[in-house]
């Protein structure tokens, strides 16, 4: 292999880049926009659900325990309505999440037989918010009803039960507030490496089938790997690059942590670009036209990022013939780490068995990628 | 003028059934993608892997733990030693959850004083932390109402049964299991069919140019109104057929009910497709290839699906996204297919949708004529 013929290769490359702004806008345009999008329009925090409330006793002690909704940061009272119909027209059209039935003779219940139970309707057609708001809810009141019993305890010189039982002493670790951003935009940086890295690298060889130039590329003294390695090391360049951004815009726009090394992001980053852009690369070679190739780029790389990498969905909870397909699948290892970057901060000995994974896929893709590519027309 | 419109119609269902690969891109794509969502889309959280570390040894702390171990929710995955091995039992992913009860806790109890439990969460994915914390505390209020029901049994029984407590009764309407895949797969008849038109219908008319047969059909007697729906036809009938077969594939398969009314959910579909189409041509009209039609049609489809709803809250949004997601046609749409499909809602409650949708396609579809007249020109 001779450096002068793949530098020739590779500055070749470089000027048709710069010189069609498609590619430019791909190379630049698409992290920002992902990153922008999906930055701020995923979010799986429940904050603020609205609630309607019917309030068939409107005493006193039932507003206190609506009062306790309102003054929890999830929930947003929205209205107090009078009848069933008007509650259920709400649920029904979307202007509520839950709906609140607090019964007619609620207080009176409770004194005379110990036990009320207040209706809660949940619209449970997005089942994740419907689960969160419930578990809410649930906590909302049982607030409510032990206050209520310990005082009721204390009068009846109960004193031993003055006191709630237990209580649970939460710690969360790596993502102290819970922010689903911060678990979400680590992911992303992987959607757009997957992206990047193998629509720009599907179209490279496609384009050059496409366009005729193929020919003259053979005809020159360049061998089969020169031309590979000269036309994947600007996408290389642009990939690492496109990750720095992702990282400065998800640290210092986004606010998510960053508390692992930076040398291991290199590292992990490096070895999962050399899987992407020897996919795009085989995908090109094989496909001999560029839409042909960018179609199947995108739906090898983009579909299993984004649903099976674990970057939202958490693997876990899949099915198990669901997970086991995920271990074929090289952005989870990705997203793993990175995950583990930011949030965990761990270094190189706990991310060995992601990394060493990652590992045998770039060299599998790489020799696999190499030896796609011959320098014979038919 | 309907005779044109029906052989130009006829002559893109010919081409499209000649395509070998057509019927494969028309199909292929959406089934896969309705299969791997159905199963791999999950916001559910069962088995979470816990530790457990039990420095009290009494019956009351076995009992609490017994209680977490065996519910669904959780999963003894390790009994770590010490404090310390939970920190590399988290960091490794080997348990999400520790629960530590401290070697005083019977004691406290039995004293009528709070006892603590310590509860170490991996909060690297928020959302199945919350869900889990949550399914805690409900385990741990449920032990503490037992305790002291227990309690006042043993000490004061003539009191037992006046003990108030207010319970709540939930009831998730609609999708009483809070099953995920009542919520997407309604919603992938959505986003799959916008993905499949916008496709179809800029490549379509970006196809004829880039061979240059366009320039044949201009010479036609052909007009341009007429040009269009002979090519917008076709695809809006492919459109309401893929619509139609993700439903009857998906529904059944993944088990997700139908309760409304047919008519609306046609009428909304037949809506929603003129946006989708709107937008196609559109499409065509700004690029000359269809490499570039591609690429354009991915730049609007993201954020079409990120702001639609069909995965992530729109109330969860700031509030300067919110106002993006009104121009979505997919949005509206998913309020159709989740109102016909899980709440049985009619017209009388998805009228504003219908309305919505009307004004989108009608804008869209002017613009893009017009538009396309003057490219034609």
């Amino acid at each position: 292999m001779s450096r002068n013929r793949l530098m020739a290769i590779a500055r070749k490359e470089l000027i048709q880049i710069r010189r069609d702004p498609r590619s430019l806008l791909i190379a630049v345009l698409l992290p920002v926009m992902q990153l922008l999008l999906l930055g701020y329009g995923i979010s799986l925090d429940a904050k603020h659900i609205p609630v309607y409330a019917y309030d068939q006793e409107g005493s006193q002690f039932s507003q206190s325990l609506l009062k306790r909704f309102q003054a929890s940061k999830y929930f947003d009272l929205v209205a107090t309505v009078a009848d069933y119909r008007e509650l259920t027209n709400a649920i029904d059209s979307d202007r509520c999440k839950l709906g609140i039935v607090i019964p007619f003779d609620f207080s009176r219940r409770l004194r005379d037989t110990g036990a009320v139970s207040v209706q809660v309707l949940v619209d449970g057609t997005d089942d994740n918010t419907a689960n969160l708001a419930t578990g809410y809810a649930r906590a909302v009141i049982g607030a409510f009803s032990a206050d209520f019993q310990q005082r009721w305890l204390g009068r009846q010189g109960l004193t031993m039960a003055g006191a709630a039982p237990i209580s649970i002493e939460a710690r969360t670790w790596f993502n102290e507030d819970l922010e689903s951003r911060n678990f979400i935009i680590p992911g992303i940086m992987a959607l757009v490496m997957a992206l990047v890295g193998a629509l720009l690298t599907s179209l490279t060889v496609a384009r050059e089938w496409e366009r005729g130039t193929m020919e003259q590329l053979i005809s020159t003294p360049v061998t089969a790997q020169e031309v590979m390695l000269g036309k994947l090391l600007p996408y290389f360049a642009i990939g690492m690059g496109d990750a720095l951004l992702c990282v400065v815009m998800g640290v210092w726009w986004f606010g998510v942590p960053f508390r692992g090394t930076l040398h291991s992001l290199f590292v992990a980053t490096a070895l999962f670009l050399v899987v992407v852009l020897g996919v795009g690369f085989m995908i090109s070679v094989a496909v001999r036209n560029q839409l042909g190739a960018s179609i199947l780029a995108l739906l090898v790389t983009l579909m299993p990022t984004s649903l099976l990498s674990g970057y939202t969905f958490p693997i876990d909870q899949m099915p198990a013939a669901v997970r086991a397909i995920t271990y074929l699948v090289y952005s989870r290892y990705y997203v793993t780490i990175l995950k583990s970057i930011f949030l965990k901060g761990a270094g190189i000995r706990v991310l060995a068995g992601p990394l060493l994974a990652l590992t045998i896929y770039a060299a599998l893709i790489g020799t696999l990628a190499t030896r796609a590519f011959r320098k014979t027309l038919d | 003028m309907y005779r044109r419109i029906y052989h130009m119609a006829l002559k893109e269902l010919l081409e499209i059934r000649r395509d070998r690969w057509a019927l494969f891109r028309l199909l292929a794509p959406p089934l896969i993608q309705l299969l791997i969502f159905g199963y791999a889309a999950t916001f559910e959280v069962y088995h979470v892997s816990a530790a457990v570390l039990d420095f009290d040894h009494s019956q009351e702390s076995r009992e609490l733990l017994s209680r977490f171990t065996g519910s669904k929710r959780f999963e003894l995955a390790a009994l770590p030693a010490n404090r310390d091995a939970i920190r590399s039992l988290i960091d490794r992913s080997e348990v999400f959850v520790a629960i530590q009860i401290g070697p005083q806790f019977a004691q406290l109890l039995r004293k009528g004083q709070t006892a603590p439990v310590q509860v170490v969460i991996d909060g690297t994915n928020s959302n199945t932390a919350l869900i889990a914390l949550g399914y805690i505390g409900e385990i741990a209020t449920a032990f503490a109402t037992d305790y002291q029901t227990d309690y006042v049994n043993r000490v004061a029984p003539r009191y037992a049964p006046f003990v108030p407590a207010v319970t709540m009764d939930e009831r998730p309407w609609y999708n009483p299991d809070l099953n995920s895949q009542w919520f997407f797969v309604p919603g992938l008849i959505g986003s799959l069919t916008l993905m499949t038109i916008v496709n179809l219908t800029s490549f379509g008319v970006v196809r004829e140019r880039e061979i240059g047969t366009l320039e044949q059909i201009m010479v036609t007697p052909i007009r341009p109104v007429e040009f269009i729906l002979g090519k917008t036809v076709p695809f809006f009938l492919i459109g309401l057929a893929e619509a139609a077969l993700i439903a009857l594939l998906g529904c059944p398969w993944f088990g997700v009910p139908f309760r409304g009314n047919l008519l609306v959910l046609l009428l909304g579909t037949s809506l929603f497709l003129l946006s989708s189409l709107a937008v196609g041509l559109l499409i065509s009209t700004i690029c000359s290839t269809q490499q570039q039609a591609f690429a354009s049609g991915f730049f609007f489809l993201t954020p079409a699906f990120t702001l639609s709803g069909f995965a992530f809250p729109i109330s969860s949004m700031p509030v300067l996204m919110q106002w993006l997601t009104y121009i979505d046609p997919l949005r509206y749409y998913l309020v159709v297919l989740r109102g016909t499909f899980l709440k049985g809602t009619g017209i009388e409650i998805l009228w504003p949708q219908m309305l919505a949708m009307t004004a989108l396609g009608a804008g869209l579809l002017t613009f893009s004529v017009m538009r396309f007249r003057k490219a034609l020109d």
